[in-house]
């Protein structure tokens, strides 16, 4: 029904799939990440960059998938730029659908959560060891 | 409607008590998505169901009523089956959970006792991970050597590569009859004799061909053939593995326990006779005889009107598809398939395809549907897929079509 598709492809929704903000790569970074949902193919890495107080300088995110999970990681960039590195940890499922904006079944679920499980990955790669951690290709 | 007057659709849909829902209040269900699993025949929900209100009982050894009338359901189903596919003997039928398991138990009761290190397996490009994984586990645990039929921008097997591939003595040769992707129906009987000619044993996917055409394993060529259940009409859980019954004579057993023994001892047993020998433990008894109803559903309506009537509905799917732009579809033409759409629709990720289409109650599949390697050979992540079977009809294909435009709008 109309206001079904109205509430997941909301206006800003497919904004941000269409003009993401933040895209691209940045070489070298002080945390860059990588990681895929086997399920559809869906792929964002996330390149992160500090300042002296370990907040996020500047944030890029690259990959492909739906309109969801690469929504979900334009915002999540934007929201994300000057918070200190622990401050990432505490960002949770609940803060991305509220980004977002609707209310998503258990499988588009993964879509949405997708950038956010690459960003935690790398900033937690990060507490356990002071360099980069490569980007990590986990599929076969 | 349909274009093929002598099938009856709108009779066939009303087979199908699923097809009468709605998705949600106003939205009927439009179900293009066969190719995962078909709906089920109130006559198959209903053997199913008579069978726990009336007979429910372990089979094989039991002595009193019920176990009688299991046994002779389960068994029956069994002779069913055999008819369907023109088996030589019922011993030819072994019942396993799926086509994977069917596959699995080749890989490991045939092909742990009969390939060794530098053996070679063929297997294809368009294969199903089902039909790629056992025996890749198989040749790492070997040694052996994995050769790959590949596929032509066409969606067909490359078959200028297949006499080089046997030149090197394969010990097996496994492919789909049907892709469950690009619906090219493979050549298995030209297939099969080469490879035959090579010194090489044939093992068939039929997940996809057996639910949709008349398969003679007489004629077929193949040594092996899997096939589920479930999309075929009947129930998920049971699925047959057909061989040659001297293969299957001189294989190991697979899994062991009850049911697949003659006699137990405490450090040693004796195998049971085919089938038996292949089914250890409590079978799933109300699917297979599920699936027996299934059988007996599909011959009565004749599986070459069924495969008829897919035609014209790919046929027509693959003209509308066309027309709208953006839209490219994967593998052959219309009289080189069956009924499987796999399409892509530029700047849309296939999951926001199936979703968008969701909301008109329109359901296709989105992802790699377990054919990854052959994603990778058309260098894309994802495809969408509609598939059609014997209930689905021209206006279903309409509202997919109405749905596809709608997408195009949003996200344009």
């Amino acid at each position: 029904m109309a206001d079904v598709m109205d509430d997941m492809y909301r206006e800003v929704i497919l904004d941000h799939y269409k003009n993401p903000r933040n895209r691209g790569k940045l070489e070298p970074a002080d945390i860059s990440y990588e990681d895929d949902n086997p399920l559809c193919g869906d792929r964002i890495r996330i390149d992160i960059r500090l300042d002296e107080n370990r907040r996020v300088k500047e944030v890029a995110f690259s990959g492909q998938g739906c309109a969801i999970s690469q929504a979900s990681a334009s915002m999540l960039t934007e929201e994300i730029v000057g918070k200190l590195v622990d401050d990432l940890k505490q960002i949770s499922k609940e803060d991305i659908l509220e980004l977002l904006g609707i209310e998503l079944g258990p499988v588009r679920l993964k879509c949405a959560l997708l950038s956010l499980k690459v960003l935690k990955a790398g900033v937690y790669g990060l507490d356990k060891t002071t360099d980069s951690p490569n980007s990590t290709d986990q599929s076969v | 409607m349909t274009s093929n007057s002598a099938f009856d659709t709108a009779r066939i849909r009303a087979d199908f008590p699923i097809l009468s829902r709605e998705v949600r209040p106003g939205v009927p269900l439009v179900y293009l998505d066969s190719t995962a699993t078909s709906q089920k025949p109130t006559a198959v929900i209903e053997a199913m169901d008579r069978y726990y209100r009336n007979s429910n009982a372990n089979i094989h050894r039991g002595v009193h009523t019920l176990a009688e009338e299991a046994t002779g359901l389960y068994e029956g189903a069994r002779d069913r089956v055999a008819g369907f596919i023109n088996a030589s003997s019922r011993k030819e039928i072994i019942f396993t959970r799926n086509t994977t398991e069917a596959i699995n138990l080749v890989a490991n009761a045939w092909g742990r006792a009969n390939i060794k290190a530098g053996d070679v397996i063929v297997l294809t490009e368009m294969e199903h991970h089902s039909n790629l994984v056992p025996w890749q586990m198989l040749a790492a645990e070997k040694g052996a050597i994995i050769e790959i039929i590949p596929v032509t921008d066409d969606g067909e097997l490359d078959l200028s590569t297949f006499d080089a591939i046997l030149r090197k003595s394969p010990k097996i040769v496994c492919c789909t009859q049907m892709s469950n992707v690009l619906g090219t129906i493979n050549p298995i009987p030209e297939i099969a004799a080469k490879a035959h000619a090579a010194g090489a044993l044939v093992l068939v996917d039929g997940a996809q061909s057996v639910p949709h055409f008349a398969v003679d394993v007489q004629t077929l060529g193949a040594d092996f053939l899997a096939f589920s259940g479930h999309k075929m009409c009947g129930p998920t859980g049971i699925g047959v593995l057909w061989g040659r019954e001297a293969l299957l004579e001189a294989m190991p057993p697979f899994l062991g326990g009850g049911d697949m023994i003659r006699r137990v001892y405490l450090r040693e047993f004796k195998a049971a006779d085919l089938p038996n020998k292949f089914e250890a433990g409590t079978p799933a008894i109300a699917e297979g005889i599920g699936l027996g109803a299934a059988v007996d559903y599909l011959l009565n309506l004749g599986l070459d009107r069924i495969h008829q009537h897919e035609q014209a509905i790919i046929a027509y799917a693959l003209e509308r598809l066309e027309e709208v732009p953006g839209v490219k579809v994967f593998g052959p033409k219309a009289e080189r398939k069956g009924g499987v759409a796999a399409f892509t629709l530029a700047g849309v990720h296939p999951h926001d395809i199936a979703q968008i289409l969701d909301t008109d109650g329109v359901a296709v599949r989105a992802g790699h549907h377990c054919a990854m390697p052959l994603h990778d050979r058309f260098q894309i992540p994802a495809s969408a897929r509609a598939s059609f079977y014997l209930y689905n009809t021209t206006d279903e294909v309409d509202k997919l079509i109405n749905g596809l435009y709608k997408v195009k709008e949003l996200f344009g």
